[in-house]
């Protein structure tokens, strides 16, 4: 197990050199005296003297090649650059704002996970009921809905309306700030777990072995809870891990929408005023959060199949 | 073929979308750029403005209408470019095989590990705002699942009889996996496609909306959202009906998808024992 | 004479929807089994002899149900008996086993612990109780190095070790009966053949009753004592199986024997084509409107 475990993560390397590949190439397209010219208030500097002063300043007249160089030894050390706009360094940038971000993903998770998993069970022992359709009925809407319309939809019952939970921001990192943010985020991997749940649970009934587990005279409450349960999860948590991708970049909106200082919001605020290092710096970490994720699930996976770890 | 309930529902949704779309210059009753008079601005839903005035005095209705267009054009668009390529690369993969194989398998992987709404943004923050780059944004996300799914049909199409026929005839590889395996392989491609034009939609609205995307003043539905966020308070209307109609299109896309899914291949979600 | 284990009376069987019956499947069978015998029950796929092991077990799915007549086990009527009285009856005093030995068991626990539950569920005993239960279980049938194998998961033995696997968790809490739906189907004919030995000498051994279904002849004049020919719902012949073999009655057995070929019948009888059902059966819808039961001679008799 410890060999697979060293096996996954050292593979993460070569999927990440090439995503840093990437993510250079796409980006010195980007005219960098264009990009530099930004004054640390944000102004533009329209003075041709000014812009090459700039350019000198970050290195971005020196050759391709070279650049390239500066990159790689730099990320080597965990240089991500320095920001435009700020002069700071990036990775001090995203440290700041990696908590919040972290809170986030997790507390939608969490509440996908418990919404969305019982839901998909009850619909599976229970198909064609009521629960079963409103279940389905809900899944897919939530799946088509525009997340951060619902956020809106939330935002302006419960905050505006209703005067519950505070509209937007992070305030004193209290929970009450984190509830609608994660609702609204948790929407679409609840509706997915619960779909994936549903159809995983009826798969796993018609198998074999639970007739055989039946016939060896167990009650359906059992049968659920040691052989359905087992071979469901599989299911389950693969549906998790690929979940959080499209968690993350769903998360770069609503943190926007809610004002919620993580390194979604930092992203979107950086493209829109192309300050180019915080960008790179943003997607490559943001890359790396899910590959890491990704191994944690193939492990996860591994430990309840045993029919994995013989590779 | 049976197609169920949800196909049809979905179909039918699609094409009052479709319908909004295409009318749009003969049913509108305004214009959805240039008829802004600040006067009538933030109206609650009356019999002139069916679904009340925006911030700068437009008819929600009328920009509803013509937001459709673009998003039937986003989902399209980018959902051919997406298969062509995916369609390419994963075929010729899978037929090839060898170091090509191994080149697409890694590059699939690499785009895997870049979630796709993140990749978009990436892509718009070097082509700039507008349509034409979002549409190749779009285009070049998530080509790697069609990808995936063209390189296991070709590897098990590839060793079917009438491929082999078509070998021993001298037909060229190129002929060979254009006429004979990718007919085969339409059914999953076109599911595919169908549900990857809701995600389409969904993602251009997001980057509309983060001001990314379709600027102002064209009427996008994701970028109508974004001044529904200022208005919210005043007039809740300007963002509910934008939203509403991303919604109900995608739910078509979804449900026509899955109801093709379904139909073609009811066995898809079955273990094989 | 003794008092049959299992008395099937005209049991009736078939697709319901809306309590009404769209299609009928079993047509009124009746036959019992004796403690300690070993029945087979023959037939073609789709001639109901599957369906009827799972009535017995109770295990029929929607939207099979069964229509009419009894299933005495013991002198009580199955069918009367609550869910819950039927459960502990499954796998204690009925237990069956299955033809897909493979598919049949849990591939996310080890096979020791599927033994195990049955101690833990039946007789109540702790989980490490029940698991020496389930090393000694896995010695009664023969599987070598019981204690390392007890840990093993199903997709690491052959098929002939599951099936052992499964035979020694249908045995473990000694049931009456054991139900056997085409067990061999699947595996090796080598393997066959002991596994077939294994039923025949640990059931003799405890007096397990068994019922053992086939379309394999062979198998069945290896085991049982008694056979039941069953064709299109309806069971068309009984009788005991040397006599079926030498003397089958109805066409239907006449057309399945005549279908095995036989050692040494080309020197006795000359060269000749294997006989195929169709061409002695001239019409298959009059075909079950005769069944030879021929019934069981007193005990004294019993070969």
């Amino acid at each position: 197990m410890l060999r697979f475990t060293l096996r996954r993560i050292w593979q993460i390397i070569p999927t990440l050199i090439v995503v840093a590949l990437l993510i250079f190439v796409i980006f010195s397209v980007v005219p960098g005296s264009f990009a530099a010219s930004l004054f640390s208030d944000g102004r533009r500097a329209a003075d041709p003297q000014m812009i090459a002063r700039l350019n000198e300043e970050f290195g971005l007249n020196k050759p391709l090649m070279e650049r390239f160089i500066t990159y790689i030894t730099d990320l080597a050390q965990f240089d991500l650059g320095t920001s435009f706009r700020t002069r700071q360094p990036v990775i001090d940038l995203i440290a700041d704002r990696m908590w919040a971000s972290l809170q986030l993903a997790i507390a939608a998770m969490v509440f996908a996970l418990a919404l969305g998993v019982p839901l998909g069970f009850l619909a599976a022992l229970r198909p064609g009921s009521v629960l079963d359709t409103v279940t389905m009925i809900g899944a897919v809407s939530g799946l088509s809905m525009p997340q951060f319309w619902l956020g809106l939809l939330l935002m302006y019952l419960f905050a505006l309306q209703l005067n519950w939970l505070p509209s937007f921001g992070y305030g004193d990192g209290s929970f009450r700030n984190l509830i609608l943010p994660a609702v609204t985020l948790g929407v679409t991997p609840l509706a997915l777990l619960a779909r994936t749940t549903r159809a995983g649970v009826l798969d796993v009934l018609s198998a074999d072995f639970i007739r055989t587990a039946h016939s060896k005279g167990m009650s359906e409450a059992k049968v659920v809870r040691w052989h359905v349960a087992r071979n469901a999860l599989v299911l389950i948590v693969t549906t998790v891990g690929l979940q959080f991708g499209s968690l993350i970049g769903q998360a770069v909106v609503i943190e926007k929408l809610f004002a919620w200082p993580g390194i979604g919001s930092l992203l979107v605020d950086s493209v829109a005023i192309r300050d180019i290092p915080v960008v790179q710096g943003t997607i490559l970490v943001i890359v790396l959060w899910f590959l890491l994720i990704n191994t944690a699930v193939d492990l996860i996976y591994a430990a309840i199949d045993p029919r994995i770890k013989q590779e | 073929m049976r197609l169920g309930f949800n196909f049809w529902l979905g179909a039918l949704l699609t094409l009052l979308v479709v319908l909004a779309g295409v009318l749009a210059p003969w049913i509108a009753p305004f214009d959805p750029v240039f008829d802004a008079d600040l006067m009538n601005s933030e109206l609650p839903p009356d019999s002139t403005f069916w679904f009340g005035t925006d911030g700068q005095g437009r008819d929600v209705f009328t920009r509803i209408l013509y937001g459709a267009q673009i998003s039937l054009t986003v989902g399209i668009v980018s959902q051919v470019i997406n298969s062509v390529i995916g369609v390419t690369l994963g075929m010729t993969a899978a037929y090839w095989g060898g170091w090509w194989d191994d080149l697409v398998n890694g590059l699939t992987n690499v785009m895997l590990a870049i979630p796709s709404l993140i990749f978009a943004l990436a892509v718009m923050a070097v082509l700039g705002p507008g349509l034409p780059s979002l549409l190749i944004a779009l285009g070049l996300t998530n080509w790697s699942w069609t990808c995936r799914i063209a390189r296991s049909s070709t590897l098990s199409l590839k060793s079917q009889g009438y491929v082999q026929a078509a070998q021993t005839l001298g037909y060229g590889d190129l002929r060979i996996m254009f006429t004979q395996i990718l007919p085969n392989m339409m059914g999953p491609i076109l599911v595919m496609a169908t549900l990857g034009m809701g995600s389409a939609v969904l993602s251009e609205a997001a980057l509309s909306f983060l001001g990314l995307g379709i600027q102002p003043p064209f009427p996008s539905w994701g970028s109508m959202l974004t001044d529904a966020r200022q208005l919210i308070q005043l007039a809740p209307w300007v963002a509910i009906f934008p939203g509403l109609a991303i919604f109900l299109s995608v739910l078509g896309f979804n449900l026509l998808g899955d109801g093709l899914r379904d139909s073609l291949d009811p066995h898809m979600r079955t273990r094989n024992i | 004479m003794t008092e049959a284990l299992l008395d099937v009376r005209d049991l009736r069987l078939g697709v319901v929807q809306k309590r009404a019956t769209l299609h009928a499947i079993l047509k009124g069978v009746s036959f019992q089994i004796l403690p300690g015998e070993a029945y087979g029950l023959v037939g073609e796929s789709g001639s109901g002899k599957s369906v009827t092991s799972l009535a017995i077990m109770g295990l029929l799915g929607k939207p099979l149900s069964v229509t009419g007549g009894a299933l005495l086990f013991k002198g009580q009527n199955l069918l009367d008996l609550s869910k819950r009285e039927m459960r502990r009856l499954r796998g204690n005093r009925i237990a069956m086993i299955f033809q897909e030995p493979m598919t049949a068991l849990n591939p996310l626990a080890t096979v020791g612990r599927q033994i195990a539950e049955m101690y833990m569920l039946h007789q109540g005993k702790g989980r490490q109780e029940a698991q020496e239960l389930a090393i000694e279980a896995l010695a009664s049938v023969r599987v070598p190095n019981p204690d390392r194998r007890a840990k093993d998961y199903p997709h690491q033995m052959s098929g002939g070790l599951r099936q052992r696997v499964m035979i020694a968790m249908a045995l473990a809490c000694d049931p009456d009966l054991l139900i056997a739906d085409e067990p061999t189907t699947a595996l090796d004919v080598t393997v066959q053949a002991e596994v077939l030995r294994l039923i025949k000498d640990l059931c003799a051994e405890r007096g397990t009753a068994v019922l053992f279904i086939s379309h394999d002849l062979g198998v069945i004049a290896s085991i049982c004592q008694r056979v039941g020919v069953m064709y299109a719902g309806c069971l068309v012949e009984e009788n005991e199986t040397k006599a079926l073999f030498q003397d089958p009655r109805h066409e239907y057995t006449r057309g399945l024997l005549g279908a095995l070929p036989q050692l040494g019948s080309r020197s006795q009888n000359g060269r000749r084509r294997l006989v195929d059902i169709d061409s002695i059966i001239a019409d298959r819808s009059k075909l079950t409107e005769t069944s030879f039961i021929v019934p069981r001679r007193p005990q004294g008799g019993q070969a």
